[in-house]
């Protein structure tokens, strides 16, 4: 899950490769999938915000990446409290936001451009089977920059809808969301033929 | 040289264009025209984007039908939203997209991305993410992503309709300093103030062609015409 955006930075973690970086993250998800407790979550913890600091990012910077899960996590708090008791919610919920702060480092200090690369490097051998690595790629790139293009619309689609006084209407939000981002699509379609992207 | 050859283009039951046979040559040609006139798809010809129901379309011999690959690397393409052709997270890496697969060491890469963002205004935005760009330069990171690849020919399909004045102004003035041909689709006539050449279609045939100045006012008047009908 890639959730930030780069910010340039002489750190260590910066200069890493990004193959290690991946790698690195693989490693690290899997330990604390595979020993799920509150230990490892807050050992997970310190451990990624040791790194936060080392690539001269701060607690605002940490928080802010995981921020946008915060409904998901109210959700699902009572759930696996009820299900698991406190340890296990704990454990659970704690695993997700961890990884996911950890996988924003990744985000925050390694260009795309070179997050692609390895990906293309890995799939490589897939060739043989009729996979593309650098279309694959090419779908991850855009996949990140989609993103912030539908926050944008949605913003847009929540204004349009509370300056025609349809607050309450999901049909006002959902409709022109829906047909900007497939028109949105449409566009970047043309646009990469345009570059010669996919030639 | 672009070639148009009984170029006709239909969208379904819809006729875009009709019997279109143009040499291009020049190195400013403008076309102006009605929304809904064919001029947009007329744009879409040249690199083909679009490819013609009937007639065929050449870029130096090469048939935009069947070597389209071949078309695109002579011919870009910018368009009105630059949102929409932005592909990457920030200004740098989007520029450094456009040269993927061609062949060019790291170092070669940002060499031309950090000399086009200097010339078009950009170098302290490398790193910035594309998205919080303002319109103006968004525009520009637009430019310059394909301008990096060094094409030969550049179609511009209403670049400048999303910006402000200022920012219109600027735009227009870097497509006038390029050392490529330029084909620019508008209604911003201002811009096409002393072009070699200036096509108007009107409902999908071309209906007046020569100096800009010559073109414009027969534009005005068709408009105007429509107008008291």
């Amino acid at each position: 899950m890639l959730t930030g955006t780069y910010r340039p930075g002489t750190s260590r973690v910066h200069r890493s490769a990004a193959g290690v970086k991946l790698l690195g993250l693989l490693v690290f998800s899997t330990l604390l999938v595979a020993f799920q407790s509150p230990v490892t979550v807050l050992v997970g913890l310190i451990l990624v915000s040791g790194l936060y600091g080392f690539a001269g990012f701060g607690v605002r910077t940490l928080v802010g990446q995981v921020w946008p899960l915060r409904w998901f996590v109210l959700f699902l708090v009572p759930f696996q409290w009820w299900t698991a008791g406190w340890q296990g919610a704990v454990a659970v919920i704690g695993t997700l936001v961890v990884a996911v702060a950890a996988a924003a480092l990744i985000s925050l200090t390694t260009r795309v451009t070179d997050l692609l690369d390895v990906i293309a490097r890995l799939l490589e051998p897939a060739r043989a089977i009729g996979v593309d690595p650098d279309r694959v790629a090419l779908l991850v790139a855009l996949t990140i920059r989609a993103v912030p293009v539908i926050a944008a619309t949605l913003q847009e689609a929540r204004d349009a809808r509370r300056a025609r006084g349809l607050e309450h209407s999901t049909r006002a939000l959902v409709t022109p969301l829906v047909v900007r981002t497939i028109r949105h699509a449409d566009r970047v379609g043309d646009a990469l033929a345009a570059r010669g992207i996919d030639d | 040289m672009i070639q148009i050859e009984g170029v006709s283009h239909r969208y379904g039951d819809r006729e875009v264009l009709s019997g279109i046979d143009l040499s291009l040559v020049e190195s400013r040609i403008g076309v102006i025209g009605a929304n809904g006139s064919g001029k947009s798809t007329l744009a879409r010809l040249l690199n083909g984007l679009v490819v013609p129901s009937t007639g065929r379309v050449l870029v130096d011999g090469m048939d935009t039908a069947r070597d389209g690959a071949g078309v695109r690397r002579k011919v870009a393409f910018v368009f009105s939203d630059p949102d929409a052709q932005i592909v990457m997270p920030t200004v740098a890496e989007d520029v450094a997209f456009s040269l993927r697969r061609r062949g060019l060491s790291k170092k070669e890469v940002a060499d031309r991305v950090g000399d086009i963002l200097g010339r078009y205004g950009l170098g302290g935005h490398a790193d910035h993410p594309a998205h919080l760009l303002s319109s103006g330069q968004k525009q520009l990171l637009a430019l310059a992503s394909v301008l990096v690849t060094e094409p030969e020919v550049l179609v511009c399909d209403e670049p400048t309709t999303l910006l402000d004045l200022r920012n219109s102004r600027h735009v227009a003035g870097l497509l006038e300093g390029l050392a490529q041909r330029v084909v620019l689709i508008t209604h911003d006539l201002d811009l096409l103030h002393g072009w070699q050449r200036v096509l108007v279609i009107d409902e999908g045939r071309v209906v007046a062609d020569g100096p800009a100045e010559q073109s414009i006012d027969h534009y005005e008047g068709l408009m105007g015409a429509e107008r008291s009908c």
